[in-house]
This record gives structure tokens, C-alpha cells and sequence, in this order.
């Protein structure tokens, strides 16, 4: 009844079911947090816009974006995920989303951050929609705990437009 | 060798009765487990509820050997989301982030580019041969639960099978003879 093995499987069962509850409830703890972060960016240049050989529109931009994400670091935060895309509805889409900078931050010091940028990723429509087209610019971020759920959110920041004519 | 003699000693004086009701509690761990699987497929709604990271393309914030639990909703596909999408002519299923996304009016048929954290470049090298984006049948579930380490058990596993084996032999063997 008490051999070795019996034990061994007695201790091993219960320190699995002790490290699950503490992930359980490490994960479950992340739900008390309320982050309250800020966002600005401003487009600080149109490096040039042109529409492709194959007809899709494709604009360069410098942009300065700041941001305080320290409030969403938690003791369960592994890293926080964040980027900006640009948004913009348009005759054939009714959503396009295209990314134009991200980053990941590694800690809560790291969290508040100023960073001067051209876009990272090719802001290309599908189609030639782009001139003088309104858009929104959306910081979004995803939180990857160390263990448990992930969570996301954003801040949707309006009132961009790109210019009427090709330069 | 006291230890085999008694083995098999025990093996020699199992009654009918008693092999039959460790035929039966071994098929209820098989089935429970079956069970668990299954339940968890309708649950989450993804064909594979669980998926384990094989590659380093996600870190820091996915390392090989970490655990992804997946969904798959109605929900649309939106940019930033971590998804599980299999290639065409590609049998191993990827993990990765959405990065753009260009959803129709009138079909709401999704186009989806992806990239890895930790690749430079985007995923259309990755995407079989002239295509260009991915679209919502390509993508098996999207991330939303996140587990370290514990997928080592089954990388070790699949890259040393040898392990399998002697674990499912000592395995079986416990439950042969165990006394109850």
C-alpha cells in the first residue's frame, strides 16, 4: 500500500495539481488589472505616394509615435506586443487593416516610449483608393502573460487623411 | 533479479476476474482521454484545440516547446491576432501574426498576410508558390491561451521515439501488475 511507488505518485500528482492551480489563479489574477495607457502619433511626413505598376496605391510615411503602456504590466506579463495600422473602409473593403509599425516591449520600463519612424511594413491598398482617402490610426496591443490568457485592446486614434494627388 | 521473479510471479497469479477489471480501467483511461480530446474539439470549435510551438519564428513571445491553446469563432479575423494556418502543399500547421488584413464588402471574404515576431520579412515566402494572401480556410484557429514547457514531453516523444516506447512498455506493465 505504501511502497515506493505509491508515493512517488501520491507526490508527483500533487505538486502537477498545485503548479495548475497557481497558474490557474496567476492567469485569473491578470482580470483585476484595469490598464489606462495613452497614445499619440502624428504623421510627420508623406515620403512619397505612387500608385504600383500593377495598380495598387502605395504611400511611404515618417510618423512619430508615443505611447505610456506601463499600467498593463503585470507580475504575469511576459512581454507586451504592440503595433499601429493604419484603418480605412473603402469602396471594395469594407475593412483593411495594414500594419505599419510594431514592436515588442520586454518590461515595464521599457513601457513609456517615443520613437521616430518611417512605416516598417509597406502600406499598399488593394486598388487605387488611397488619394485623399480619411484613415484612422489604431494602436493595438496583446498582452502575452507567462502563463494563461491573453489579452488585447486598442486605441483608435482619427482624423488622419492622405493627400490628393500622387507625389 | 528478485524483483522479475516476483513480476512474474504476480503475473501467474492473476485470476480472470482481476485481468478483466484491468482490461476494463485501462480502456477507461484510453477513452477518458479520447473524451477529453473530443469535448475539447467541439468546445473550441478548431479541429486541433491544442497546438505545440516548433519553431523559434514567435519568440521571446512563443519558444519551442510551449503550448498554444486555440479557438475558432465566427468571429472575424482581425490584425495583431496569433493564428494557426496550414499552407497548401505544407503539411506542418504554422503559428503566427496577422499583420494586414482586407476584408470584402459584399462576400466578406477575408485576405490575410502573416508574419512571424521573430522573422524579418513577411510569410509570403512561406505561402505556396505565387500566392499572396491567406484566406479564412486556411486558418485552423486563432491563439488564446498560452502554456510553457509542457510540449517538451511531446517534441521529445516524436524526435526520440525510443522513449515512447520504453514509457508505454513500464506503463502498460505497471497497470499489468499492479495489485489494485
Amino acid at each position: 500500500m505504501h511502497s515506493f511507488g505509491y508515493r512517488a505518485n501520491a507526490l508527483l500528482t500533487f505538486s502537477v495539481t498545485i503548479l495548475a492551480i497557481m497558474c490557474t489563479m496567476g492567469s485569473l489574477s491578470d482580470n483585476f488589472n484595469n490598464p489606462t495607457p495613452t497614445s499619440e502619433v502624428q504623421v510627420l511626413n508623406i515620403n512619397w505616394f505612387q500608385k504600383q505598376p500593377n495598380g495598387n496605391d502605395e504611400v511611404s510615411l515618417t510618423l512619430n509615435v508615443s505611447a505610456n503602456l506601463q499600467s498593463m504590466f503585470t507580475w504575469n506579463t511576459k512581454q507586451v506586443f504592440v503595433f499601429l495600422a493604419a484603418e480605412y473602409e473603402t469602396p471594395k473593403n469594407n475593412l483593411n487593416q495594414v500594419s505599419l509599425w510594431d514592436g515588442i516591449i520586454p518590461s515595464k520600463e521599457h513601457a513609456k516610449f517615443w520613437i521616430h519612424t518611417t512605416n516598417k511594413y509597406r502600406f499598399t491598398d488593394q486598388g487605387s483608393n488611397l488619394r485623399g482617402k480619411d484613415f484612422n490610426l489604431t494602436l493595438h496591443w496583446h498582452v502575452m502573460p507567462k502563463t494563461g490568457k491573453m489579452f488585447e485592446d486598442k486605441i483608435v486614434m482619427t482624423g488622419y487623411r492622405l493627400p490628393q494627388e500622387y507625389r | 533479479m528478485g524483483w522479475i521473479g516476483e513480476s512474474v510471479d504476480s503475473i501467474k497469479s492473476l485470476q480472470f476476474r482481476q485481468v478483466l477489471t484491468q482490461v476494463v480501467s485501462l480502456g477507461m483511461i484510453v477513452t477518458s482521454a479520447l473524451i477529453i480530446w473530443k469535448g475539447l474539439m467541439c468546445f473550441t470549435g478548431s479541429e486541433s484545440p491544442v497546438v505545440v510551438v516548433l519553431s523559434g519564428s514567435m519568440e521571446p513571445g512563443f519558444k519551442r516547446g510551449d503550448i498554444l491553446f486555440l479557438h475558432m469563432s465566427k468571429d472575424p479575423i482581425r490584425a495583431g491576432e496569433i493564428v494557426v494556418f496550414n499552407v497548401d502543399g505544407r503539411e506542418i500547421p504554422i503559428v503566427h501574426r496577422v499583420i494586414k488584413v482586407h476584408e470584402r464588402k459584399d462576400t466578406g471574404e477575408v485576405d490575410v498576410l502573416t508574419k512571424g515576431d521573430n522573422n524579418f520579412g513577411d510569410d509570403r515566402l512561406l505561402y505556396a508558390h505565387g500566392q499572396l494572401w491567406l484566406n479564412r480556410h486556411h486558418i485552423m484557429g486563432r491563439a488564446v491561451g498560452f502554456l510553457p514547457y509542457v510540449g517538451w514531453v511531446t517534441i521529445i516523444m516524436t524526435e526520440k521515439p525510443i522513449i515512447k516506447y520504453i514509457l508505454i512498455g513500464a506503463l502498460g506493465l505497471l497497470v499489468v501488475t499492479a495489485k489494485d
